[in-house]
């Protein structure tokens, strides 16, 4: 059985060869993400469950371990309306491109040694690109929707984007100068060590205005201003329903997927065990191999984005804009002297 | 100085660990969620439910057709038609309560000095027209024989405070 697929494998022309093998390692990659996606609806609702005393789904299948896929059926059952007035070509088109980037974004993160789909040099550029790219989504969903709350959504994430992408740009450039590459493989290589070679304490202001800034970049809790349901009803999606309405919370969701395995990468030390180089405990977890460590890392940091939603209400604009203007920018360019500093000086067992 | 402090303090989040240390304590407690079909909170003996009309141990109803009920009726859901019975007694020939304008205030309880018509304990009911709101003297007579037990323990618990 096996020697005859592989006979027809080997029938197969080797162009194809390498396309089936690609679609196979995206289907590997988005598989799991698009589950993850599903389960952190779950888990976003019985965690801000949690903190508000209640317990949250329990009613659909054991647990309430099927919510997900009853919220997923009901949502594709319902209709998609187009508004009358709506521009039908963008309308439909911008919930592709809010998640479609979000996916691509993908292409680079390493999930463990070597386990890449594509390990392009340019990898932190190449995520700096995309992730900006998916605020079109939004933008052009606003408009295309032809109503008022939905453009004014859309308004306010175009703003917000644009203030937080800087902070976000810089706070990258930190982590370019600290590891010497742009290459996400080669960024968590140079953190090897224990959990103190990890950028996180060198580059702790950045840590925080990375995180904080991926949290307005991805719209949530406290800066989920383009949503505001107390405000402007539901902000950039007010106008869509049904399996349109799922794109865009899919999108969301593996944005914060995203920014969380990125900051796990970039801060965190990525696959790297917290216990390497500390003489007892290196042998005593050596068994755990890196993907378990990156997405331990990547799953504290989704809690973290419940945790924020479940705790803090919704910053009013002007303090988002001063935040991201009068804080983060100036933080961020100060941090960097720093590191330039500490990169000429060679410090510690960060720069050397 | 203060102001110093003011800026150090807001640089550092302080206020907003304080918050996370809060709903992170949260996070932990006990939850008090009641599950509803399977767990229900406790009741009170003076709880106000679906209307019920009582009779006496001799099977005989106790409403005497006052009206008193009726009269103190704030939304005006109680209808009461009466005639004297064959054996001359005052009787009720018709007392309906329209569920859709009861507000379950319980005056008409209050109202009754014979303890016909109370209210019990019952609220999971539903109905599936509209013309099934109006509770009709058979329904409530009905209701209060299936209950009569719970009923009456119940004003026995509450009589020492009337």
């Amino acid at each position: 059985m096996i020697e005859l697929l592989l006979s027809i494998w080997n029938l197969v022309p080797e162009a194809l060869q390498t396309l089936l093998i690609i679609i196979l390692k995206i289907v590997v990659i988005a598989v799991p993400i698009m589950l993850s996606v599903a389960y952190i609806t779950l888990a976003e609702r019985k965690v801000i469950g949690f903190i508000q005393v209640r317990i949250g789904p329990n009613r659909v299948g054991p647990r309430g371990l099927l919510q997900p896929i009853a919220d997923g059926l009901k949502l594709m059952m319902k209709e998609v309306i187009i508004p009358t007035n709506a521009n039908r070509f963008l309308f439909v088109i911008a919930p592709l491109l809010a998640l479609a980037p979000a996916l691509a974004c993908w292409a680079v993160i390493p999930f463990a040694d070597g386990w890449v789909l594509a390990d392009i040099d340019a990898g932190l550029l190449y995520v700096l690109a995309l992730s900006s790219l998916g605020v079109y989504g939004l933008i052009i969903a606003g408009w295309a929707s032809n109503s008022k709350y939905a453009f004014l959504g859309s308004i306010r994430s175009a703003a917000q984007m644009v203030s937080y992408e800087i902070a976000m740009g810089f706070a990258l450039v930190g982590v370019l100068m600290a590891a010497g590459s742009m290459n996400l493989s080669a960024i968590v290589e140079s953190q090897s060590g224990s959990f103190l070679h990890w950028f996180w304490l060198p580059l702790f202001p950045l840590f925080l205005v990375y995180f904080i800034a991926g949290l307005a970049e991805t719209n949530r809790a406290p800066f989920d201003v383009a949503e505001g349901e107390s405000e402007i009803v539901a902000g950039f999606h007010v106008e869509y329903s049904g399996m349109a309405f799922a794109l865009f919370f899919l999108a969301e969701y593996a944005n914060m997927i995203l920014i969380s395995i990125l900051t796990a990468i970039m801060f965190m030390g990525g696959w790297l065990s917290p216990f390497q180089g500390i003489p007892l405990l290196e042998d005593l977890f050596a068994f755990v191999p890196g993907i378990v460590w990156i997405l331990a890392k990547t799953s504290f940091l989704l809690f973290l984005f419940l945790w924020f939603r479940a705790t803090f209400p919704r910053y009013r604009y002007d303090q988002v804009m001063r935040l991201g203007w009068k804080v983060f920018i100036p933080i961020t360019i100060v941090w960097i002297l720093v590191i330039g500093v500490g990169v000429m000086a060679e410090l510690g067992p960060w720069f050397d | 100085m203060s102001k110093v402090q003011y800026y150090l303090k807001s640089f550092l989040l302080w206020e907003l660990l304080l918050g996370l240390k809060l709903t992170g304590k949260y996070f932990f407690k006990t939850k008090i969620t009641v599950q509803y079909p399977e767990e229900k909170t406790p009741q009170s003996n003076r709880f106000r439910g679906l209307h019920a009309l009582r009779r006496y141990p001799n099977g005989e109803e106790r409403c005497i057709a006052c009206k008193l009920c009726e009269a103190v009726c704030p939304a005006l859901a109680i209808t009461i038609d009466a005639e004297p019975r064959d054996d001359g007694s005052r009787r009720t020939t018709r007392y309906d309560i329209d569920l859709f304008k009861c507000i379950y205030c319980g005056f008409c309880e209050e109202a009754c000095p014979v303890d016909a018509i109370v209210e019990t304990r019952v609220f999971e009911y539903t109905f599936e027209s509209r013309d099934e709101s109006v509770m009709t003297k058979e329904k409530l007579l009905a209701h209060g024989d299936v209950h009569e037990k719970q009923i009456a323990a119940d004003r026995a618990q509450d009589a020492k405070f009337r």
